[in-house]
């Protein structure tokens, strides 16, 4: 930056000619201004909606969230089921997902040869880059025929109503296919590659003289791993782990086309539901008061809010993994 | 360490710490030992006794190449390592030191590609032979690493930490364990009212003690340290070295060091390194240390340790 | 001082030779019987529980895998029937008339992610110039900070931001999806923009600027081209991206059944016509769906493997 100037004083030329020759000076305002630009669009996003969702807010404030009953068509507008339906299938799939994923980032990173590692690394990157409605796509007319019917009808009649080994509230009620078990479970395939792909790059990070000193000391494999590199790890695990729980609570296609989509607060994995992205998706159309899409868009402001928390909470603790060995993480 | 029968547990109890801290006592006679007769095998008699030991090398390398794919990187090693004393490897860098001493407890399997040629034999017993279990050589054949590396836990459980792995034992006697492995590694009394804080917060030489400790805790028969002061300053280096001659009463240790006058001031016997055309370590000279540092017969080991060499 | 913790009664180093090497023998010969006896039960289960958890981890990768393979298998066998030229070339028709074909979709997705691009790597690549020069300031960590954020923002949320900002009393529009999209890019240009620049060797930026070239002409004739191939994956990983995506789509470009190219009027695109489809209680759109799900699958895996392949080659 300092080279520049001796040149333009070697060369005098007026003010707007030497600017439009070198360009210097619109060039430093035109990246700071991309750059206000880029942040500008993040806060926008909350101040935005914030704006737009005011009838709601004066009208129901926080009772928004705590009411159980929607009924668009009565203005009464709570959000409980949605908030309960996404907290249910997110944590449903990170249940499902996390310790697959975990699995995955260990093979990657500790075991599996060299040359192996970039391939199955890369299809794992990939089931990340099916877009949501074709999951949903294929959820719709594979997935839960196949995999979640079954798998629902058999936990509905061993722990089901009067079932056969245990009865769970968890599994009650009927039981059609698109439910909260649909949704988690195709959110936890969805999440998996988000949490396998950073725990493997946090595990590749943990630095050798660890591993080193566990087998040094008579570890086997596994307990290296388990004992040694994971705890090392941990945060930075936990980090992916929100990054995944951030993915599962926006996800709204697939969500929308598998669970069912009915507006209702229920504890059972077999019922339909709805989670907040999927309720705005699919009511979206039938928004014709203000009101209620002032209610839709309060939802929207509220997954904002959820995934920048999340967000922070990630980052931070990835970094604070990164920061640790900063020589380590090429 | 631990056990899982609790008539082991009476015996670690019996003979294990309380014999350590008491001095001599009650010890299994080693001539009519069954369990001593089994572990010797062979090569060394059941009748060993100090005499033997002094014969028998409580590790040696026989004929030992270590290949990284077609690489050598060492070759035709054969060393022996006696046991309760120091035996320095020297020579310079990229000559194959590091590799060698990892090859002693087979750290080198964990580098993809890595194999051996040759024989490592630990008590007349080739660790490198087919169904020999790994993890057990590790065990007996203990590592200090170049840089400490705790493992970020309390100072208590990077002590406690090998002898966990065996089972659950009471938690008086892991105290006992970690207090003795402290006491053995001239720790105790630095971090005895510490020992929950977490190992991180150590000095770097006091880390390395600790790994030490960590190492000396499962038991070994050998304790393989690869440049272990490199990144300590002089007052840790002589603390470390101080401590290699307390525990070279007990233990075989092998020093792998650039530092020549670190070798001559520890060591008892001193393995010369040096790297061939084909880029090949090897050892030239293998003797008492104080000859090697006075009258060596090659003469590429007098112009290294008199420092003629890059 | 560690002499000194040497002479503790205790303490082993104290005792007398002879003495000393008896107990050392104790010693090994006690851990010797420790270990055997440990290695009965204790040392099966260390080795299973190693094996088995070993093992597990390698299931744990095969079952991620199913459902890629199980995905695109579907795509293809279910989508491949219906990609017949008609499909390509005609825009939607009623079911009652064979349904026509979704050239209106391929047209506005083509419109919808162009746009976007020409909307994002811009103000993504110019951004990236300031953070790698200024990584430190208040602006740039902020700019770092909002990036994540921005990457992290659920894709609906972004649909309801630009919603409120461009289309409350007008109406949807080809625009209004774009930004939406070009807001979605944006923060992956950006990232991997400055991933590539931050590579660059500072003494390339030096020669030029020594060579008197000014920091704008640097930039853009010296530095970008050094980062090109990796900036070129960043924008190809950021349309892969948003070529599937949807949920900001349905409040923005809306989805359309005309073949249309005017930026103020809502319009179709692949994704969104294949949700709708996907949702109609008709096994012709059903079909069609598939089909469409077979070109998405096509043009994310086409651009997600050639982006890593570039990267490859540019690493070697």
């Amino acid at each position: 930056m300092v080279v520049t100037k001796p040149l333009s004083t070697k060369l005098p030329t007026p003010l707007v000619r030497r600017m439009f020759q070198h360009g210097d000076v619109p060039f430093k305002i035109i990246i700071v201004l991309a750059t206000l630009f880029t942040l500008a669009l993040v806060v926008g996003v909350g101040v935005m909606l914030w704006l737009f969702t005011s009838v709601t807010r004066m009208d129901l404030g926080f009772s928004f969230v705590t009411s159980k009953t929607w009924n668009p068509t009565g203005s009464q507008f709570g959000a409980l089921p949605f908030v309960v339906g996404t907290l249910i299938t997110s944590i449903l799939a990170l249940i499902i997902s996390v310790p697959l994923g975990v699995g995955i980032a260990i093979f990657l990173a500790e075991l599996c040869p060299a040359r192996l590692r970039a391939p199955l690394g890369v299809m794992v990157e990939l089931l990340a880059a099916v877009p949501s409605v074709v999951f949903g796509l294929w959820g719709i007319f594979v997935f839960v025929p196949t995999v979640v019917k079954p798998l629902g009808n058999f936990l509905k009649n061993a722990f089901g109503t009067s079932g056969d080994v245990i009865d769970l509230p968890l599994f009650h009620g009927p039981f059609y296919g698109f439910s909260y078990l649909a949704a988690g479970a195709i959110l936890a395939v969805m999440v998996l590659p988000t949490i396998a792909a950073i725990s493997r790059d946090v595990l590749l990070a943990v630095p050798g003289s660890q591993r080193e000193g566990a087998f040094g000391i008579g570890c086997t494999r596994w307990e290296a791993i388990w004992q040694v590199v994971l705890p090392y790890g941990l945060s930075g695990i936990l980090g992916a782990v929100i990054l995944g729980l951030g993915r599962a609570l926006g996800e709204t296609m697939a969500v929308t086309m598998v669970i069912g989509n009915v507006a209702q607060l229920s504890g059972s994995l077999l019922s339909p539901g709805y989670t907040m992205a999927s309720v705005i998706a699919n009511e979206w159309g039938e928004s014709s008061t203000p009101a209620y899409a002032s209610a839709l868009l309060e939802i929207g402001l509220l997954l904002f809010i959820m995934s920048v928390l999340l967000n922070l909470l990630a980052r931070l603790l990835v970094w604070s993994v990164q920061r640790r060995n900063p020589q380590q993480h090429a | 360490m631990p056990i899982a029968s609790s008539s082991a547990r009476v015996a670690i109890s019996l003979h294990g710490v309380t014999i350590v801290q008491q001095g001599k006592g009650v010890l299994p006679d080693m001539n009519t030992s069954p369990l001593a007769r089994e572990n010797a095998q062979s090569h060394a008699p059941a009748t060993a006794g100090e005499a033997a030991a002094a014969v028998m090398p409580k590790m040696q390398t026989e004929s030992l190449s270590i290949y990284y794919g077609n690489f050598r990187a060492v070759a035709d090693v054969t060393l022996p390592v006696r046991d309760r004393k120091i035996t320095a490897i020297i020579g310079p860098s990229g000559c194959g030191k590091s590799t060698l001493i990892r090859s002693l407890n087979r750290m080198n399997d964990l580098i993809a590609g890595a194999h051996a040629g040759g024989k490592v034999m630990l008590d007349g017993e080739d660790i490198y032979a087919s169904g020999i279990d790994v993890v057990d050589i590790r065990r007996r054949v203990g590592m200090v690493f170049q840089r400490p590396n705790p493992f970020p836990k309390s100072i208590y459980d990077n002590v406690a930490f090998g002898v966990r792995l065996y089972g659950r034992i009471p938690k008086a006697e892991l105290d006992d364990i970690v207090e003795t492995s402290l006491r053995r590694s001239a720790l105790w009394d630095e971090v005895k009212d510490k020992l929950k804080q977490s190992a991180m917060a150590l000095s770097g030489g006091q880390q390395q003690r600790l790994c030490i400790a960590r190492a000396i805790a499962v038991e070994p028969e050998v304790i393989l340290m690869d440049e272990p002061c490199s990144a300590l300053d002089p007052v840790a280096t002589l603390k470390i070295e101080e401590l290699m001659q307390e525990l070279k009463q007990d233990y075989a240790i092998v020093i792998v060091t650039h530092n020549m006058q670190q070798a001559a001031r520890v060591s008892d016997t001193t393995a010369m390194m040096m790297m061939r055309a084909d880029r090949a370590g090897e050892m030239i000279e293998f003797d008492e240390t104080q000859i090697i540092f006075t009258k060596p017969r090659d003469k590429r080991t007098e112009d290294y340790v008199s420092g003629r060499f890059g | 001082m560690a002499r000194g913790t040497m002479t503790d009664p205790p303490n082993p180093a104290a005792r007398t030779t002879e003495a000393d090497v008896a107990d050392t023998q104790a010693i090994r010969a006690r851990a010797r019987q420790r270990r055997v006896q440990a290695s009965m039960a204790r040392e099966r289960v260390r080795r299973v529980t190693n094996a088995v958890m070993l093992g597990l981890t390698g299931l744990a990768t095969l079952l991620a895998l199913i459902p890629l393979v199980w995905i695109i298998v579907d795509v293809v066998l279910l989508g491949a029937p219906s990609i017949t030229p008609d499909f390509l070339t005609q825009s939607f028709k009623p079911a009652s008339l064979g349904g026509g074909g979704v050239l209106h979709a391929i047209v506005g997705s083509l419109i919808l992610v162009g746009l976007a691009s020409v909307m994002s790597i811009p103000i993504g690549i110019l951004a990236a110039f300031y953070v790698v020069r200024n990584p430190n300031t208040t602006l740039g960590l902020a700019v770092r900070f909002g990036t994540d954020v921005l990457a992290g923002l659920p894709s609906i949320v972004v649909g309801l931001f630009v919603y409120t900002l461009l289309v409350v009393g007008r109406s949807y529009s080809a625009l209004a999806g774009a930004v939406a999209l070009a807001i979605l890019m944006l923060p992956i240009v950006l990232r991997t923009t400055e991933e590539m620049l931050k590579l660059v060797p500072d003494s390339l930026r030096e020669g030029a600027l020594g060579l008197g070239a000014p920091e704008w002409k640097t930039a853009f004739s010296v530095l970008l081209p050094a980062a090109l191939t990796g900036v070129l994956t960043g924008l190809m990983l950021a349309v892969a991206r948003v070529s599937g995506e949807t949920a900001p789509l349905l409040f923005t470009a809306l989805g359309s059944n005309v073949l249309s190219s005017a930026l103020n009027r809502p319009i179709a695109s692949l994704p969104l016509t294949l949700f709708v489809y996907a949702t109609q209680p008709d096994p012709i759109r059903h079909a069609q769906a598939w089909a469409i799900a077979l070109i998405i699958m096509v043009i994310v895996l086409a651009l997600n493997i050639g982006a890593r392949l570039i990267a490859r080659h540019r690493a070697m």
